[in-house]
């Protein structure tokens, strides 16, 4: 059984989600229901109730105290409409299925893994006890008969293309498979909430895992709850080969990069000696490093928002010494504001709950988003200012891009509500962004020095400056405090090439090299020397 | 399964009537109040033509006519060509006689316990053609196959969102017709499409032949009744469902008439 890969980006979505299970237990809790008296499971009542019931709620209904917070939903398992499933549509999950919900989570979602925290009997036992919230499991659910995989690496990805289009899955999933197709905005689980179409090119957030043999299961069982059908209809009217679904899958596979991006912390703006990128799409881009930084709902001030849009960026720096420039790239189904998303804003208000006084605000067009946060000068020390957008004693200096000015502005931040805009320089940051099926390219571009330094910081090359990141989807209702936020992380603008920085540690080299060969050299030539005379003679 | 069984058994039985005649083995299966003829059955229809009896009527409609809402179809061509006047949702269609169309009248208890009815063995179909269900509202028995179309040859997903039968959700690329069944008793079964947000239909599943839903002229019929007391219930998509008592005995047939407001 393929593992899905868990990145650390998962792990900090997970962070978002135990925050919602804290925030509300933090909350007055309802008295759990006195125990049935003949609880046909003791023990997986015991783990439940300790583990689960938090989110899905002490009746199993998915209304625990964290489900306000979360989107996608946790499960109702009184409904048993499961997603992750090997059995047909509308069957339920197999004792395996389930199983292997608890033991790896569900990527892109709150649901963490369970197979490091609860032993394997506990496992079992609190299995049990949710297939004992309907009576749907007391048939016994038989999985799909599976075909295997017919292989064929790049070509049978080619050949999943065009079934791709075929069969149209990017109505929903997209041209680029980006998740945002035209149906997108419109659409919602089971239960009237809304769900997004997924980003194919982010396997390690598929719900049910993202291996080729997972994504080819979703194809035939469907995610029962979700807009996600099943085809394995369409192989029994002769419309589709079990190997065209194979296909189907290797292409999405193919969607995604091979690992899911690993998290480093600082992000390298080489030093380069031609000319510097002239746009978000300049193809020296494509040559540039790329560094990815997994962001998360700001659940700390008020508005707080558990279900951003935004979940990573991806980095690339750039400079020449005078200038640096900074490519910021991530995925968003929808270029705001986008009429064809006016609807979703509000969907969104009503399936989060409202746990804060300001009422959300579902009229007003807004824009999307990004802004990079420096420091407003550069520190001895290693202490940073606060990372949500500083604080009256440590301000910060962010540049601040927005899709509908599609300009940047720069801002000093004395915290996340006093946000203090500075005024426009000939050589005050500039900003251009592409937006391209789903995913918005943005390049920000400065004067390593300014004129003015008031609160704007200086780069210095040589050594690591302090940067965040903070994205708004408009169209999901984001603006101010309703964000997706990263922690500090570093910028290290390289130095050039100079024989000061090269040269002498290959002096060195070369000379310790080439003395240990002079005695190697001279030993050998001694022993040679003792021997040649018998040898010759 | 044995649950929804109960379920069913109390949904369709839950004020029963005893009636007193005597349940005799009709001769041929003749056409259930749908339309569809019960052909192979193994069960008989067990309502004697002797005894039969029949309950008619009209649903009106009252006050202001609800402005027609105007579905936008631009993001599918193919579609949006089907309806040369332009398409519109079907949630309240008032006939021009006044009465209201896509009404499911059944009868929702008040059969004996002891009837079984035999499963039509021909189909009902639901097309999806110019991006729209046909027909909107629709009868199923249990059991029955229901054939699903895609006349439109484009992606249309269909899903039903039971709360009794299991749910299912089927992608159709392509023109295809997908047979499905229920197996348990469930006024309404509502269908949709993801694809196409406004697309929606619902289906009445029942254990017998005694549903019929109001089209162009309002009106509906419940034939080939074994004599007795029903509730009768006119369920509607977007106003609350109303129910009425009928008493008929042999033969008789009688006309009912339900009226919704605006």
């Amino acid at each position: 059984m393929p593992l899905r890969t868990r990145s650390a980006a998962a792990g900090l979505a997970g962070l978002v989600a135990a925050t919602a299970v804290l925030v509300a237990f933090a909350a007055p809790r309802r008295q759990a229901a006195a125990p049935a008296a003949a609880a046909p499971d003791a023990a997986g009542r015991a783990v439940y109730q300790k583990w689960c019931a938090g989110c899905h709620g002490d009746q199993g209904k998915g209304d625990g105290p964290a489900a306000g917070h979360l989107l996608p939903k946790p499960r109702d398992f009184t409904r048993a409409l499961y997603q992750v499933r090997t059995t047909a549509t509308g069957e339920l999950p197999t004792d395996a299925d389930l199983r292997h919900v608890v033991d790896e989570g569900m990527g892109g979602t709150s649901m963490p893994a369970w197979k490091a925290t609860l032993s394997s009997d506990e496992r079992a036992a609190v299995e049990r006890y949710v297939k004992s919230f309907s009576a749907a499991f007391a048939t016994a659910p038989t999985a799909l008969s599976f075909g295997s995989d017919p292989g064929g690496g790049q070509a049978a990805a080619d050949s999943g293309r065009a079934l791709f289009r075929k069969i149209q899955c990017f109505k929903c999933h997209g041209e680029a498979g980006r998740g945002d197709g035209r149906s997108a905005p419109t659409l919602k689980d089971d239960f009237g909430n809304p769900i997004r179409a997924a980003d194919l090119t982010q396997n390690w957030m598929f719900n049910g895992g993202g291996s080729v043999e997972e994504i080819y299961h979703r194809l035939r069982s469907g995610l029962d709850g979700t807009p996600m059908p099943t085809f394995s209809d369409q192989i029994d009217a002769g419309v589709l080969t079990d190997g065209d679904l194979w296909r189907v899958a290797h292409y999405i596979r193919s969607l995604s990069p091979k690992d899911a991006p690993q998290i480093r912390d600082i992000v390298n703006a080489a030093r380069i000696e031609g000319a510097l990128p002239t746009g978000p799409n300049d193809s020296a881009w494509s040559r540039a490093d790329r560094f990815y930084f997994p962001l998360v709902g700001q659940v700390i001030a008020r508005p707080r928002w558990f279900a951003p849009t935004v979940n990573g960026v991806w980095v690339q720096a750039l400079h020449d010494g005078r200038t640096l420039a900074i490519r910021v790239t991530w995925h968003d189904p929808s270029q705001s504001p986008d009429s064809l998303w006016r609807l979703w804003r509000g969907r969104m208000a009503r399936a989060m709950s409202a746990d804060d006084s300001t009422p959300a605000d579902t009229a007003s067009p807004l824009p999307d988003r990004v802004a990079i946060q420096f420091p407003t000068h550069l520190a001895e020390g290693m202490e940073r200012p606060y990372f949500l957008m500083g604080s009256a004693e440590q301000p910060v200096y962010l540049w601040r891009w927005e899709s509908e000015a599609g300009a940047a502005t720069e801002v000093v931040g004395h915290g996340a509500d006093h946000l203090e805009p500075l005024p426009p320089q000939d050589d005050s940051v500039t900003a251009s962004g592409v937006y391209d099926h789903g995913e918005w390219r943005v390049q920000f571009v400065r004067k390593l020095a300014t004129a003015d330094s008031t609160g704007r910081l200086q780069f210095v090359p040589g050594r690591a400056i302090p940067m965040a990141l903070f994205a708004w989807d408009g169209s999901n209702g984001e603006s101010g405090t309703k964000m997706s936020v990263g922690s500090w992380v570093g910028i290290y603008l390289g130095e050039p090439a100079r024989a000061g920085t090269y040269g002498w540690p290959l002096l060195a080299v070369l000379s310790t090299g080439g003395l240990g060969l002079l005695v190697v050299v001279r030993a050998q030539r001694t022993a040679g020397n003792s021997k040649q005379p018998s040898d010759t003679a | 399964m044995n649950g929804w069984r109960r379920a069913s058994a109390g949904l369709v039985l839950g004020t029963v009537v005893v009636v007193a005649t005597a349940c005799k083995k009709g001769g041929e299966a003749a056409p259930a109040a749908g339309g569809a003829p019960a052909a192979a059955a193994p069960v008989a229809f067990p309502v004697s033509d002797n005894d039969a009896a029949t309950i008619t009527g009209r649903v009106a409609f009252t006050g202001a006519k609800p402005a027609a809402q105007r579905i936008d179809m631009s993001e599918e061509p193919t579609c949006a060509q089907k309806h040369a006047g332009g398409a519109f949702s079907e949630t309240v269609v008032v006939n021009d006689n006044g009465t209201l169309r896509n009404v499911f009248v059944y009868v929702k208890s008040g059969l004996p316990a002891t009837l079984t009815f035999p499963v039509p063995g021909e189909p009902v179909e639901i097309d999806q053609d110019g991006c729209q269900y046909t027909p909107h509202v629709f009868g199923v028995q249990v059991g029955q196959t229901m054939n699903i179309k895609n006349a439109d040859g484009l992606l249309h997903n269909i899903k039903a969102l039971p709360t009794i039968n299991r749910p299912f959700n089927i992608s159709q690329p392509i023109s295809m017709t997908t047979p499905r069944t229920f197996s348990a008793p469930e006024v309404m079964v509502p269908l949709q499409c993801n694809v196409h947000s406004w697309m929606n239909a619902f289906v009445g599943v029942l254990p017998h032949p005694y549903y019929s839903v109001t089209g162009a002229d309002g009106t509906f019929s419940l034939r080939r009744l074994p004599p007795g007391t029903y509730v009768i219930e006119a369920w509607q998509e977007h106003y609350p469902a109303q129910t009425q008592t009928v008493t008929v005995g042999a033969k008789e047939s009688k006309a009912i008439v339900f009226t919704f407001h605006s």
